[in-house]
């Protein structure tokens, strides 16, 4: 009550009685609790949010692996039998996870390598810079979806452009995306393609290099191969980091492109139907994420076992977040 | 000799080099240098590029052709691009797009900036924490939570087959967004928020009338991160809006179009080339915010 009065300041008499005695303590008190008001106001809308939309779905998706639910009837408790479907029976599970594993190691290392390369080349290009720079990064910007199906018409085998011209040129002309052993690598292609992204970070932290540094190491004598491991790499190995570890979380999520693509090429494609089997050409795009949606809206309405692959998914995607979150990464900013 | 002397002067004009093999030899291998670079430059841009100039040629072919080995159309069949349009549902899902589009960056921006400010400039318990869940949630795989947000969509709220589910969402704040315009606002020095609270402005009118003029490049690459990121959205599309086709985006529409026109490959790829043409066309008109947002996603290291 006092406080309240004290605060719109509208009788000074005994604030300032108060302000003479040993003061600061309870003043700076009501300062810490009128900002820390005014901060949960600012940052209400996201509070809802983080309730409504993660903390809520989050409690339930655990609670959820353990019963068995079709959504339209009550949930039963039946313990770790989802679990145990998942991770045993469910023929799918772990040739997700291979999938999955696969495109995490192989497309984010093609991606870093192929993207710093590029980043380099344009901080070297002095011609036209404006137009390369546009060039390579226009893929990043196509939809997933309009890329995919872009890239399936591409190399369709038989009647894509790009069989055609390997067929002129004498060179082997491989399924792609209907040929099991080359349907991964035609969606690293494809990701590779798209690099637009991680082509600006690296130009940004390449030309945070101090030069300073190259011209210190030209005069000892250091060749481009020397300048490049010695000055290059440990100036922008946090931001290599920062690159690998969001680019694990991204991929895996891989979903849109491996959906798009396995439905493309398979010509089978099914608007709001359900009779099209994911993972073509046999298994070899299935990824996690394709089992939550195939387990969870597609097959049987399994909302039990789909839970139990959003928690593996879940704890996945946490471990690589827990590496951006060290205080070294940057990323937390000043603190 | 004297011939390219005169040439490499000016290359060379601030320090008056040594007119030496040495220094003739080092003019050379700058020349080679600028000549593989812009090669390998070259050779990347058509690996870019290439994809979408084939996409445009069979965009542009008759029905007959694009099957066939001619990569050049023998017509150029621009009525294609008109026909696209008489697809049943095509306009409808342009129609939708741009609603979801629209609606979500405005509630996504006017959300997240008080949202980032208060994480930026506030001190108050629990800031790292709470920092600590707008990266979670940034990097929380879609996937995760779809299931029980999909129950409450339909069982209780009875939405599904409407854009609700996707656009509601957006007013409460979006984690990537509110992380991006942090980044941005750290930059900002204190003394402007110190003068502006010595001016007399309460917090509210600080972020309003100091802070938000300051921040615009940052907005405007959220706006347009977030545009992108829901004209481009399929997997939200997919489990919300599937069941009622009047409901469904370019995103979504455009991979039923293949089957429901087999081989009409040329069609597709005009559809397809149109789907992508808002996008390039938003990023031409915004280009340096964009660059200028992206590489603040990287942060310094």
């Amino acid at each position: 009550m006092s406080s309240t009065t004290a605060e719109t300041g509208l009788s000074p008499t005994p604030r300032r009685a108060r302000a003479s005695k040993p003061p600061v303590a309870p003043a700076l008190k009501r300062k810490r609790r009128r900002e820390l008001r005014v901060a949960l106001a600012f940052l209400s809308p996201w509070l809802i949010g983080f309730a409504i939309f993660f903390a809520y779905p989050l409690i339930s998706t655990v609670y959820f692996s353990f019963m068995h639910y079709d959504g339209y009837n009550p949930p039963n408790f039946v313990g770790l039998k989802n679990w145990n479907y998942v991770l045993t029976e469910n023929p799918y599970f772990w040739q997700a996870m291979r999938n999955t594993l696969w495109l995490v190691v192989v497309m984010v290392t093609l991606r870093v390598i192929f993207g710093l390369g590029i980043g380099m080349l344009i901080t070297k290009i002095k011609t036209g810079a404006g137009f390369f720079r546009t060039a390579f990064y226009l893929p990043y910007l196509a939809p997933p979806v309009a890329a995919t199906i872009g890239f399936a018409f591409l190399l369709n085998p038989g009647t894509g452009p790009v069989d055609h011209l390997l067929g002129k040129l004498g060179l082997p002309q491989p399924g792609w995306f209907n040929d099991p052993n080359w349907s991964k690598p035609s969606l690293v292609l494809l990701a590779v393609w798209g690099i637009g992204d991680l082509m600006v970070i690296f130009m940004a932290a390449l030309l945070d290099v101090p030069t300073e540094q190259y011209e210190a190491a030209s005069l000892d004598g250091a060749g481009p191969f020397q300048r490049f491991r010695y000055v290059t790499l440990p100036n922008i190995t946090p931001i290599i980091m920062f690159a690998v570890v969001t680019g694990v979380i991204q991929t895996l999520q891989f979903y849109t492109q491996a959906i798009v693509a396995g439905q493309v090429a398979s010509g089978v494609i099914s608007g709001a139907g359900t009779n099209y089997v994911p993972g073509y050409p046999s298994g070899s795009t299935w990824t996690v994420p394709q089992l939550v949606y195939n387990l969870g809206f597609q097959s049987n309405d399994d909302i039990g076992s789909a839970c139990v692959v959003s928690l593996v998914l879940f704890v996945l995607a946490m471990a690589f977040t827990s590496l951006l979150m060290r205080r070294r990464s940057g990323l937390m900013g000043d603190d | 000799m004297s011939e390219t002397l005169t040439l490499d002067t000016p290359a060379s004009a601030p320090a008056p080099a040594p007119r030496t093999a040495a220094h003739r030899r080092a003019v050379r291998n700058r020349r080679l240098n600028w000549i593989a670079v812009h090669s390998l430059g070259i050779a990347a841009a058509l690996f870019f590029l290439l994809p979408f100039v084939f996409l445009f040629l069979t965009s542009l072919m008759s029905d007959n052709q694009t099957l066939s080995a001619n990569l050049w159309p023998q017509h150029w069949v621009w009525s294609n691009y008109v026909n696209v349009f008489k697809v049943p549902g095509f306009t409808s899902w342009w129609k939708n797009s741009i609603i979801y589009s629209v609606a979500g960056t405005v509630l996504t921006v006017v959300s997240s900036v008080p949202v980032a400010y208060a994480l930026a400039k506030f001190r108050f318990p629990g800031r790292r924490v709470a920092m600590m869940a707008v990266i979670s949630m940034m990097m929380l795989p879609p996937q995760v939570i779809i299931v029980p947000m999909y129950l409450v969509w339909t069982n209780q709220l009875h939405l599904t087959g409407t854009l609700w589910p996707l656009i509601i969402p957006m007013a409460f704040g979006d984690a990537f967004s509110i992380f991006l315009l942090r980044q941005f606002l750290l930059t900002i020095p204190k003394e402007y928020l110190d003068a502006a609270k010595v001016d007399g402005c309460g917090e509210l009118r600080t972020l309003l009338r100091v802070i938000l003029p300051m921040i615009k490049p940052a907005i405007s690459a959220v706006a347009l991160f977030q545009f992108f990121y829901c004209w481009n959205d399929f997997f939200g599309p997919q489990i919300y809006l599937a069941q009622n086709p009047a409901s469904w985006t370019v995103s979504y529409g455009l991979q039923t179009f293949h089957s429901a026109h087999h081989t009409d490959w040329n069609l597709t790829m005009a559809a397809t080339l149109l789907v992508m043409a808002p996008v390039i066309i938003v990023f031409f008109f915004a280009q340096k915010a964009f660059i200028e947002g992206v590489t603040l996603t990287g942060v310094k290291g």
